[in-house]
């Protein structure tokens, strides 16, 4: 057991998944405060295709991966909140991209005939945070912490913007400009979070803590924090369950905890509510 | 998905009758269309509906809920078609309990469905890793395989088809008016509520026959595509209800035919044919809506 915690692998793993975690935590509060948790639905589904296009020609799949998802998070700030397309087109749009992503995948797949790729696909659907070297972990935790002090910088004005769009526009907060960088940040994180947990699962570890903090708290900045902290919580959480027993994958451990977390904040509430409150 | 990979890799001719002769000289082939038929019909009917009800997120969350059922099956080596089945209608009775609240509702609740779509997801790689023996990983669950169908799976398809379409031929009147004007059907007395979870149980058992075939992320390829075109391209219930009918069938076949001929998945393609067939009918509606504009303002000036 204690032999696991000196494990290189598992090393890199904490120090990755820590500031991985911490800017999910800030950048998913966000999301789910500006009910923009659709958006990284959509942000999964692009890094898969992303990655796969990366791999399928040759180059690295944290380039593909980067460009993919910070390119459709401008472009939905492009299209802006009037310019929103129904649920209908987005499904349409996004079951091809999926279709295209299964294109790349099985196109990197045989065109490395007999090495071991068939992994690849599953590898950047459920994450591998267990396979991170030591660079790949520093760049993650290089772009994390990027992604963490954008979003602090940011913060107090975005938080203006979303709780009150209007007023914030009238104090003269570059509203648009604030929505527009926010998703560039999100779609970074996105290509992050598929690193530790998949593109399929990163929804979870951007909505479960957020949604946990803003159930505990009212306070925005309070949430904030807890958020991030519920967020590394989580994370710890998983690797180690997951260390301890070896045959649950990490991505798997993860999201239970972060599910389990999350769920535990449904018990609190009522009996908090159900107390009078302080006037 | 192997198969074109062999030395002997079949080669598409123009010759079409050959080509078919081909293709149908092998049994999982010959199972394939039929499986294609049976699922192309449900799920562009049932579909239409959805589309017109404005419940594609439910849709993608009992999708997202048939990969930990298929997943579970193959690990505890009960039949995969009760895997799909159970999830996919237990999950739709869970949406039902739960309300409409869908996406129009506050932060909270999208908080919920993302982790609880997240959780499932991470369930079924679960059921994956535990289970050594699938050799491919989860990609054949997730976008689709066409090799492995037996014969028994397509009757068991045709089963329970044929119970959702003769459901959905039941409610399908009151429903439609339930659909366009849920308050003046109320009024007058049709079950709203009743029909809403009915339809949702029809959506799960819709939804695990797609995923047999596109895969389950890939659903949205013949449940909404072909729908949302068909009512692009016309207003007429009817006529959109066949055309919508027509389109899944028409991709999903020439999906199967590209996909025997080439080596990529399955679901690519259907996705692929459905996609550009939508895009091709925005195109049109937007050239008869140029040429509708130009027309009025040539008889506007004309009568000047």
């Amino acid at each position: 057991m204690s032999s696991v915690f000196s494990q290189p692998f598992f090393q890199h793993a904490v120090l990755a998944g820590t500031f991985i975690a911490v800017a999910c935590g800030l950048v998913g509060y966000f999301l789910v405060l500006r009910a923009q948790i659709f958006a990284g639905d959509a942000l999964s589904h692009v890094a898969f295709t992303g990655a796969m296009a990366a791999l399928a020609g040759g180059y690295d799949l944290r380039l593909g991966l980067f460009a993919a998802t910070i390119g459709a998070g401008l472009l939905f700030g492009g299209l802006g909140r009037r310019g929103r397309p129904d649920d209908v087109v987005i499904g349409s749009v996004f079951a091809w991209i999926l279709g295209l992503g299964a294109f790349f995948l099985t196109v990197y797949t045989t065109s490395r005939s007999g090495s071991d790729q068939g992994g690849a696909g599953t590898t950047v659907l459920f994450g591998s945070i267990f396979g991170l070297h030591g660079d790949q972990a520093a760049v993650a935790v290089a772009i994390a912490v990027l992604v963490c002090l954008l979003t602090l910088l940011i913060a107090r004005p975005l938080l203006f913007a979303t709780l009150d769009e209007a007023v914030a526009a009238a104090r003269g907060v570059p509203v648009r400009l604030l929505g527009f960088g926010f998703l560039a940040l999100a779609g970074a994180t996105a290509a992050e979070a598929t690193q530790a947990v998949g593109s399929l699962l990163l929804l979870g570890l951007l909505a479960a803590p957020a949604g946990a903090a803003i159930r505990l708290t009212d306070r925005p900045f309070r949430a904030l924090a807890l958020s991030a902290a519920l967020a590394v919580a989580d994370m710890w959480g998983g690797l180690l369950l997951s260390a301890e027993r070896p045959e649950l994958p990490p991505s798997f451990a993860i999201m239970a905890t972060a599910g389990a977390v999350y769920a535990a904040t449904f018990l609190i509430r009522p009996s908090r509510a159900a107390q009078p409150a302080p006037a | 998905m192997l198969l074109a990979s062999d030395a002997t890799s079949p080669v598409f001719s123009w010759n079409l009758p050959a080509d078919f002769q081909d293709m149908w000289s092998y049994l999982y082939m010959v199972n394939a269309f039929r499986a294609g038929l049976v699922v192309s019909v449900v799920c562009a009917l049932v579909g239409w509906f959805m589309v017109l009800r404005r419940q594609t997120f439910a849709g993608h969350t009992l999708s997202v809920a048939a990969f930990p059922g298929a997943a579970l099956a193959t690990l505890a080596g009960f039949s995969l078609s009760l895997g799909y089945f159970g999830f996919c209608v237990a999950a739709a009775l869970v949406i039902a309990a739960l309300g409409r609240k869908g996406r129009d509702a506050g932060a909270e609740e999208s908080a919920v469905t993302g982790t609880v779509q997240a959780f499932a997801l991470a369930c079924g790689f679960l059921f994956i890793s535990l289970y050594k023996g699938l050799l491919e990983g989860p990609t054949a669950l997730l976008f689709g395989d066409f090799l492995g169908i037996t014969t028994g799976q397509v009757l068991l398809l045709a089963a329970v088809g044929m119970l959702v379409l003769a459901a959905l031929a039941v409610i399908g009147r009151p429903l439609f008016f339930a659909s366009v004007d849920p308050e003046v059907a109320a009024g007058r007395g049709v079950p709203v509520r009743l029909l809403s979870t009915l339809f949702l149980v029809l959506l799960g058992a819709a939804t695990a026959e797609a995923s047999q075939i596109t895969g389950t992320l890939l659903v949205f390829a013949l449940m909404v595509i072909p729908a949302a075109t068909a009512q692009r391209l016309t207003a007429r219930p009817a006529v959109s209800l066949a055309l919508s009918v027509l389109l899944a069938l028409g991709s999903c076949w020439a999906g199967l035919i590209a996909a025997y001929y080439q080596p990529y998945p399955l679901g690519f393609f259907v996705t692929g044919f459905a996609f550009a067939g939508y895009v091709l009918a925005h195109l049109l509606g937007w050239a008869r809506e140029v040429v509708d504009r130009s027309r009025s303002a040539v008889q506007i000036g004309g009568t000047a």
